[in-house]
């Protein structure tokens, strides 16, 4: 297997997936909840910078038509900007519903551990 | 006569029953209760020692620093994870080097839909903002779930922090929940400053939000700003200065409001839209406040629940209600 010609030309694609791999390293390998937490969310950053990246034309402007002109060739892409929005709206939720998820188990287990609350959770059920 | 029916006639008398009382071996429910049958493989042992039995193993297999199942367990999750996500890393990369150039012009999702929005955008939807015009007007009932996202987030958030007011002898968690008790902090910095600050942040998130269809920006922008800025004034004020005009009953009314006029105004364009009926709603000169049809009101409403939303979670993790 090798790598095929356009790594160096998608660099910035390249980082958005190194993001997201750190991100999920993060989400498998952290015991902390809000350590995990935090991993999603750099998930969802490298998922906004690739759309993001996806979306841009070199040489072309935002699409927000000036003075008129409504060719393709003058705007960007703007379709991967609402879809940035939709996932901009989703991980706000999805976060505060994890946190808040966590601030339940920290009241009820006092710790953010997550080997410890499982430990605790079958102690309980036994 | 034989002894056996001797025996027999004994037993029916009310002297054999009567002793058997005495000495303990009759049942009294035998031949009354209905009765099931026991567990063939009872424990002989006391419940004590069962109790003792199973503390000891469970003792022993919870005991994390001696127990060597978890250990090699932990290890070996550790070293898999660690070698998938290398291999993810990997794949991802090997994709992105033979996916189309970034930025060249030609790639294959610059496609027909692109194109329509961009050339017939400003003449269907009136705003010259294109990605307002797409995600308000094409494409409003992705938006609209939005809203509902955010709604149905706030709702869960407060049923998983709230801090129930009829609950008995929990007065303490709600008091140590509660720091309104310890306010107005009287922070002199932060309040001086807030003073200056807080009108300029809703002046400008109000500015975002009416001019999201002729400037980047828009009802989801221009709403965190302003929940910025009622934030920073609850921070800097305290909760009995924004319960003045913030409560869940104002939570409650804007949100509902905003989203019942999203879902009417919306349902209302898409069915005259699909019969291809006049809607009756003007579009107006595109780049005037006034323009693009219902582009500006929903804008509005979007703000409004997303303004709502981001003081609302900030309220509930902060104290469990607001």
């Amino acid at each position: 297997m090798e790598f095929g010609p356009n790594l160096m030309a998608n660099y910035g694609e390249a980082v958005s997936m190194i993001l997201f791999a750190i991100g999920f390293t993060n989400l498998l390998l952290q015991k902390n909840l809000i350590k995990k937490i935090i991993g999603l969310n750099i998930m969802d950053t490298a998922t906004y910078l690739f759309l993001a990246l996806k979306g841009y034309i070199q040489g072309r402007t935002a699409p927000i038509v000036v003075n008129g002109v409504q060719e393709v060739e003058a705007y960007i892409n703007p379709i991967p900007a609402g879809l940035v929005l939709t996932g901009i709206v989703v991980s706000v939720s999805v976060s505060a519903l994890m946190l808040s998820l966590t601030i339940r188990l920290y009241r009820r287990y006092h710790t953010l551990d997550l080997d410890e609350i499982s430990t605790l959770l079958k102690k309980e059920e036994n | 006569m034989s002894r056996l029916k001797e025996s027999e006639r004994y037993k029916k008398t009310w002297a054999y029953r009567f002793f058997r009382w005495y000495r303990g071996e009759k049942d009294p429910f035998l031949g009354e209760v209905e009765m099931k049958a026991g567990n063939p493989y009872k424990d002989n042992r006391s419940a004590e020692e069962l109790m003792l039995e199973k503390e000891a193993i469970m003792n022993k297999v919870y005991d994390m620093d001696h127990n060597k199942e978890i250990k090699l367990f932990k290890f070996a999750y550790g070293i898999i994870s660690a070698i998938f996500c290398l291999a993810l890393t990997f794949v991802l990369l090997l994709m992105v080097s033979y996916s189309p150039k970034t930025g060249n012009p030609g790639n294959p999702n610059e496609n027909e839909v692109p194109a329509r929005y961009i050339e017939n955008g400003l003449q269907e939807t009136g705003a010259v903002n294109i990605v307002t015009g797409m995600i308000l007007d094409y494409r409003a009932f992705d938006t609209l779930g939005e809203s509902h996202v955010l709604f149905i987030a706030t709702i869960t958030v407060f049923i998983l922090l709230r801090i129930d007011k009829d609950e008995k002898g929990k007065e303490k968690d709600r008091e140590e929940a509660n720091d309104r008790n310890y306010e107005p902090k009287n922070d002199a910095i932060l309040q001086g400053i807030a003073i200056i600050i807080v009108p300029l942040i809703m002046i400008f998130g109000i500015y975002v939000i009416l001019n999201g269809h002729i400037s980047p920006g828009g009802g989801f922008s221009g709403g965190a700003i302003i929940g910025a800025g009622l934030i920073l004034y609850l921070n800097a004020f305290g909760f009995a200065k924004t319960e003045r005009f913030f409560t869940e009953k104002t939570y409650k009314i804007i949100c509902f409001c905003s989203l019942s006029f999203y879902c009417l105004a919306k349902s209302y364009s898409f069915f005259t839209g699909a019969n291809h009926l006049e809607s009756g709603i003007p579009l107006g000169t595109p780049g005037a406040i006034l323009s693009s049809g219902l582009i500006l009101p929903l804008n509005i409403c979007v703000g409004l629940v997303v303004a709502c939303t981001m003081y609302a979670f900030y309220a509930l993790f902060r104290k469990g209600g607001f």
